[in-house]
């Protein structure tokens, strides 16, 4: 068990400066996020994006604001728990909580601050009836263990890096390759589509395009695919796996059913005073949350961490005195650490 | 002069709603939406990062052309037709008064 003064779910820009903040108060802080690597949306999605709304930086990428945070919180420590995301939320008696991850990690803190921004980033689905059905019997929606396909017959669907990069390593591991895009041109990476079509050429690839694949059939396990074709008739490729590789998108997820008031897929906090939930011990701060006027701005999520860990630090230690200073006054954090 | 014009949103049951958009506030027709509170969910702000705002063009207007950003977005999505966009990378310009879009299936 992983105990800790704050729990904070998600390591976007959010849950990372809460570690400063709560650090500022001698607080240690453990992050759970779903991702691999910390920084949420700005490592995930747009890393190479400018934000021009930080205060005090003209300009920042989005990735290298999470670097300067990273950076920022180094001094206070803080564990991680990366690639799990948080389920489940029991209350103890003398008043913590215990969450536990989808791998079964569990984490005991005071209070718990949910971070979660746009939720937890799953797989896009294609809406295919009965798709879920043949998942981990044939549907990968994510390629974790390449050996799996080896000498199988594999058809990967999507136009994007994920998709080309799959196609080409397992051009060499899977007995067959075919590749269904619904676009006749790619966007991935220059050398990797080129390195596609002389596949495709070679006859190592097959390349099926103007395509998508509408149906899924196999008795217990995926023996086959249907693919649309524009202006032909449809196609069915005998296959023992199919990738559909879209991307990834946030959801709520697990949180939702944690007994927290939600509104249109966030959390109800009350911003008059500290961003609490209607459950006593859990905060909610960030994108993840709603209250009247609310902006979904990194410098908001900013701000409501702040105020957040005053709160969370009276509840980690309900004897200790509470003293606010200035970290020029103290001269840098380095006292903290 | 009137900055306003007019454009028809056909939301997932069929309904059609007549919605006036201002053309002088670099507003894009996701947030158009949201502000009459059509059911669309502009998850990623604005970015072309989500499909959620994804649309078919039914009028012969001609728009902006997608961004290579946007063609991305919609090589992930689902339901994707010839006239397909992101309704978040449409801005409302006087030239578009009379825009009709439907609104695609939500997928996630």
């Amino acid at each position: 068990m992983i105990e800790t003064d704050l729990l904070i779910i998600g390591a976007g820009p959010t849950g990372l400066f809460t570690v400063f903040e709560a650090g500022l108060l001698k607080m240690k802080c453990h992050l759970i996020d779903s991702l691999p690597q910390p920084g949420g949306q700005l490592a995930e999605i747009y890393p190479k994006k400018p934000i021009y709304d930080i205060p005090g930086f003209p300009v920042v990428m989005a990735g290298e604001l999470v670097d300067q945070l990273m950076e920022q919180i180094k001094p206070f420590n803080p564990g991680f728990t990366l690639g799990e995301s948080a389920v489940s939320i029991e209350e103890t008696e003398d008043g913590s909580f215990i969450v536990t991850t989808n791998k079964g990690t569990k984490h005991k803190a005071p209070s718990v601050a949910i971070a979660g921004g746009l939720g937890v980033f799953t797989p896009r689905k294609p809406p295919i009836e009965g798709l879920t059905e043949f998942e981990e019997k044939g549907v990968d929606y994510i390629v974790r263990d390449p050996e799996k396909y080896r000498d199988k017959r594999v058809v990967i669907s999507g136009g994007g890096d994920s998709a080309l990069d799959w196609t080409v390593f397992l051009a060499d591991v899977a007995s067959e390759v075919s590749l269904v895009h619904r676009r006749t041109s790619f966007r991935g990476h220059l050398d990797t589509v080129d390195k596609v079509h002389e596949l495709a050429l070679q006859g190592k690839v097959k390349l099926i395009t103007n395509a998508e694949v509408v149906d899924v059939d196999g008795q217990s396990e995926l023996d086959s695919v249907t693919i649309k074709i524009k202006g032909a008739e449809d196609l069915n490729i005998e296959c023992d796996h199919w990738l559909p590789l879209f991307g990834l998108t946030p959801t709520l997820g697990p949180i939702g059913d944690w007994g927290l008031e939600i509104e249109k897929n966030a959390i109800v906090v009350d911003n008059a005073t500290d961003y609490r939930t209607n459950r006593e011990g859990i905060y909610a701060i960030g994108d993840v949350n709603t209250y009247p006027g609310k902006l979904k701005l990194i410098l908001c999520g900013f701000h409501e961490a702040t105020i957040m860990v005053q709160s969370a630090f009276k509840r980690a230690f309900p004897d200790k005195k509470l003293s606010f200073k200035y970290t020029t006054v103290m001269g840098g954090v380095g006292s903290l650490e | 002069m009137s900055a306003d014009i007019k454009i028809t949103v056909v939301d997932r049951e069929g309904l059609h709603h007549e919605l006036i958009a201002p053309t002088d506030m670099n507003m894009n027709l996701m947030e158009v939406c949201k502000s009459y509170e059509l059911p669309v969910k502009g998850t990623c702000g604005g970015m072309a990062m989500c499909a959620s705002c994804h649309c078919y063009i039914e009028s012969a207007h001609t728009l902006n052309a997608p961004s290579d950003d946007e063609e991305d977005m919609l090589d992930q999505a689902f339901f994707v037709e010839e006239n397909s966009r992101l309704g978040c990378q449409i801005f409302m310009k006087p030239e578009y008064d009379g825009l009709m879009v439907r609104l695609a299936e939500e997928s996630e």
